[in-house]
């Protein structure tokens, strides 16, 4: 089995700083210098080590779909401010900055295409707006992904990566949990198939909801991935953490998901799942 | 008055006044002299004090009352409303978790599914309940008693207490992740009538894993937040000392989550709260589950899953912007 072979990637926790924006970078692995450009041509994956730099949500969408088959929903839901919470800024004004610096309304951007000629309905989440954090709207958008996948009969992709709750929306940040939770449910009852991908990195409340009710579960190599925090599960528990725990490779091992997939076989993998699950047979030509 | 076996720092005014009414009851008897005006007179001002403290509650308040040493526990509270309550163990997999448990009994006689999350009442029960946090082996309980539950058209009553799932190294490889994410999931479909209960605190995932309900009733003292006050504080002002500003700033009130919806009915709870009359507690708590099973059993299977398919789908807030 290939996966035993492959290398190990160990995990980095993804900071702000470490998203990058000049004309060159250090891969945090091997320590080599790349440009940006070249990056960003190989979508944001480190050509040598194979290390995987986050990739925003537009970019993967574009590498993902089926040229012109793409068409954005629900990009109309925002942000409220339910709580009017306030702490070194409000929450507005800490929503106006992310949507600047990441050219998003939201966390995830919604919508349907084409994957190989599959039509699927699909959820990307992008690190860079409140860390992938999970609001109202995030929810709302994902249910909306998830509803048109189950009112056209077709699959629903869902790429996660978040650092969990929106603490800013309190309890209603919890309750996008139940509610994309029940609209998973309802797509499970009409077997349709869903394939979550997690990404670098997936925690806290997205990935105790649907990041892990995925028919296939796949993650990017090195990806940080687990319920609670690593800081947390030391200081409560005073033991000293496994190597590599919490990493793709951890779950993989422990039997967590399916497949550690690198971004740049992503489509492939996708098109044949999506083949089996959904379309049930082989095209001619499709043998790979 | 008796005087209370753990003073909240709020109460501390109460039990200055309790104690000046002892010295002049002391005195009185002592002394052999009347102070039966000033006894009374002090008598007031203690009611009148109190009063005032428990009317005004602040969010941080309603934590520490959620918290208290003495408060009623699922055990207790299953004691005192549900008749032949008999425990099954295990998750059929891997182990028991002590942490949230389950069991048949009845509820004025009708047959239910209790499960519930158990922080355990002295310090080695408490040990062996891991304070009430639950591993992903207890998840994986609750939904084989749902799943049985509904195989025999059984009710589904859902105490929630805990400050969260156990955060360890244990629990993330056995996925605690996806153990809550499909009782989520599942508690959406199961074809029986289902109501939970934040009876003291309503600790984020650990406790929406078994929170995925018909009716969520909510003690009026009870707290439900995606994070602790202290977490919450430790992130935003890097210091968990500010989590009366951070229960402030969550709005984790019961009455705030009945606003937004998440929470259905209050249940009162006697003066000053539940651990000063756990027996009135339960007996409020059993007329308001009995009401609101009456209600759902009204309605059919089909009815009964659009209704909780609405509920959740309706919840959150969120704006719509003009596209330009």
């Amino acid at each position: 089995m290939s996966h035993f072979n492959a290398p190990k990637y160990p995990t980095k926790s993804v900071k702000k700083k470490d998203i990058p924006k000049g004309l060159y970078v250090k891969c945090p692995i091997s320590g080599e210098i790349i440009f940006n450009k070249e990056l960003e041509a190989n979508l944001m994956v480190v050509p040598k080590s194979g290390y995987h730099f986050p990739i925003g949500a537009r970019e993967r969408i574009e590498a993902l779909i089926d040229p012109g088959t793409w068409h954005e929903i629900a990009s109309e839901v925002v942000s409220g401010d339910p709580l009017k919470f306030v702490d070194s800024q409000t929450y507005p004004d800490r929503i106006a900055r992310y949507e600047k610096e990441s050219g998003l309304s939201e966390a995830v951007v919604t919508g349907y295409g084409k994957i190989h000629g599959i039509p699927c309905s699909v959820a990307v989440m992008d690190f860079r707006f409140c860390g992938g954090t999970l609001g109202s709207a995030t929810g709302e958008r994902i249910t909306r992904a998830i509803e048109y996948a189950l009112e056209k009969r077709i699959p629903c992709i869902i790429f996660s990566t978040s650092g969990g709750a929106r603490m800013q929306e309190g309890i209603l940040s919890l309750m996008q949990m139940a509610k994309t939770s029940a609209a998973l449910g309802r797509l499970a009852e009409a077997r349709l198939p869903y394939i979550s991908v997690l990404t670098n990195p997936t925690t806290g409340g997205v990935s105790a909801s649907y990041a892990t009710l995925g028919d296939v579960i796949l993650a990017e190599p090195g990806a940080l991935i687990g319920f609670a925090g690593q800081r947390v599960i030391k200081e409560t528990t005073k033991q000293t953490l496994p190597p590599g725990f919490q990493s793709s490779e951890f779950l993989l091992q422990h039997g967590l998901i399916d497949q550690i997939v690198s971004r740049l076989d992503m489509r492939e993998k996708l098109r044949d799942l999506l083949l089996a699950l959904f379309v049930r047979k082989l095209p001619a030509g499709s043998r790979n | 008055m008796e005087k209370p076996a753990y003073t909240l720092e709020f109460e501390k005014p109460l039990l200055e006044l309790t104690r000046q009414l002892e010295a002049l009851q002391h005195r009185s008897s002592e002394n052999q002299i009347d102070l039966s005006k000033e006894i009374t007179s002090m008598q007031a001002k203690l009611e009148a004090t109190k009063r005032d403290v428990y009317s005004n509650l602040g969010p941080w308040q309603r934590v520490q009352i959620a918290r208290h040493p003495k408060r009623p526990g699922s055990l207790a509270f299953i004691a005192e409303i549900f008749e032949n309550f008999q425990e099954l163990h295990g998750d059929r997999q891997f182990g028991d978790d002590q942490a949230l448990i389950g069991g048949t009994a009845f509820l004025d006689g009708r047959a239910v599914m209790v499960i519930a999350h158990e922080k355990g009442s002295d310090t080695k029960e408490k040990i062996a309940r891991n304070f009430g946090m639950p591993q992903p082996e207890g998840y994986r309980k609750a939904l084989r008693l749902m799943r049985t539950a509904e195989k025999f058209g059984l009710p589904v009553i859902c105490f929630v207490d805990t400050k969260g799932a156990y955060p360890g190294i244990n629990s993330e490889e056995r996925h605690v992740s996806e153990a809550i994410a499909v009782n989520l999931r599942e508690m959406t479909l199961l074809r029986v009538p289902t109501i939970s209960v934040i009876i003291s605190e309503g600790g984020s995932g650990g406790a929406l894993g078994i929170g995925v309900t018909d009716r969520v009733l909510s003690f009026e003292n009870s707290y439900y937040s995606v994070i602790s006050p202290e977490g919450c504080a430790s992130i935003l002002w890097k210091d968990a000392a500010e989590a009366p500003r951070a229960a402030a700033a969550l709005k984790l009130d019961a009455g705030t989550l009945q606003e937004f919806g998440i929470v259905d009915e209050l249940v009162p709870e006697p003066f000053g709260g539940a651990h000063n009359d756990p027996a009135e507690a339960a007996k409020t708590l059993h007329t308001a589950l009995t009401r609101h099973l009456a209600e759902l059993s009204k309605l059919g299977k089909e009815e009964l899953l659009e209704k909780r398919y609405a509920r959740y789908r309706a919840l959150g807030v969120y704006a719509e912007r003009a596209q330009g």
